[in-house]
């Protein structure tokens, strides 16, 4: 499946992009499991995703837990806590 | 209902004076607006930049304005929120909501902002003298929103 993935703030900074389509196998199915997906790839993903971190996420725009299902093209974001106002 | 992201400033004056322009039902104009302090964590913060997610910041600022106006008979409301590069003694944001009379202004005024303080994809970083630091979330802003009946862990539990 192809998704778009978004990055924001301290996330995006440690992570050296803000943005990224890629394709993940058949067994990532939720936004949870995207995250689990790129924590595999070691090294700064595996730290700014780690388990047990601050972390936000957005399926689609629209925030959501890590329990959401994503689609074909579908934009998952991952972002720490917000702080605007 | 209006949203606003922009990176220009915002006169308090011509956008009241617009919101409740030849609505005579209005009784009641309740208005807050956030600056940029020059101390936070006890670091003095000569700058501060405001990054957001283009796309989700409208649709959840309207959400929290739909659910405002489902809560209180208000008007109308205004929510003008800044972004990019900003000083101390700055305007961040404006929340403006009309009603008929103070107490549903005053209510959905204060729910809009304990709303967007941890819904709203907006992130603070601030130059201090130690360097560039993000800003932590507050426990204070999800309990600020409890007190509405609505759950957040925006902060994870961090003081």
């Amino acid at each position: 499946m192809n998704i778009q993935l978004r990055f924001f703030a301290s996330i995006r900074e440690a992570l050296g992009t803000g943005q990224e389509a890629v394709s993940v196998p058949a067994h990532v199915q939720t936004v949870g499991d995207v995250r689990t997906f790129l924590r595999a790839r070691g090294g700064v993903w595996a730290e700014a995703l780690a388990e047990g971190r601050a972390l936000r996420m957005a399926y689609n725009q629209q925030m959501t837990d890590a329990s959401a299902r994503i689609s074909e093209g579908c934009e998952v974001a991952f972002f720490p806590p917000v702080t605007g106002g | 209902m209006a949203i606003r992201v922009q990176p220009q400033d915002f006169d308090l004056g011509a956008e009241i004076a617009q919101l409740r322009a030849n609505d005579a039902r209005v009784g009641a104009v309740v208005s807050f607006i956030g600056t940029v302090r020059d101390m936070n964590e006890g670091a003095g913060v000569s700058e501060m930049e405001l990054e957001h997610y283009p796309g989700m910041t409208e649709k959840a600022l309207d959400d929290i304005v739909a659910q405002a106006k489902a809560r209180w008979s208000i008007f109308d409301a205004l929510v003008i929120h800044r972004v990019g590069p900003l000083k101390p003694l700055d305007q961040i944001v404006l929340v403006a909501v009309t009603s008929a009379h103070r107490g549903e202004a005053f209510a959905a005024c204060e729910f809009i902002m304990d709303y967007l303080k941890t819904q709203a994809p907006f992130w603070k970083k601030e130059q201090t003298a130690q360097g560039a630091r993000w800003v932590d979330a507050r426990v204070a802003d999800d309990k600020a929103l409890a007190k509405w009946g609505i759950s957040s862990a925006n902060s994870g539990g961090q003081e």
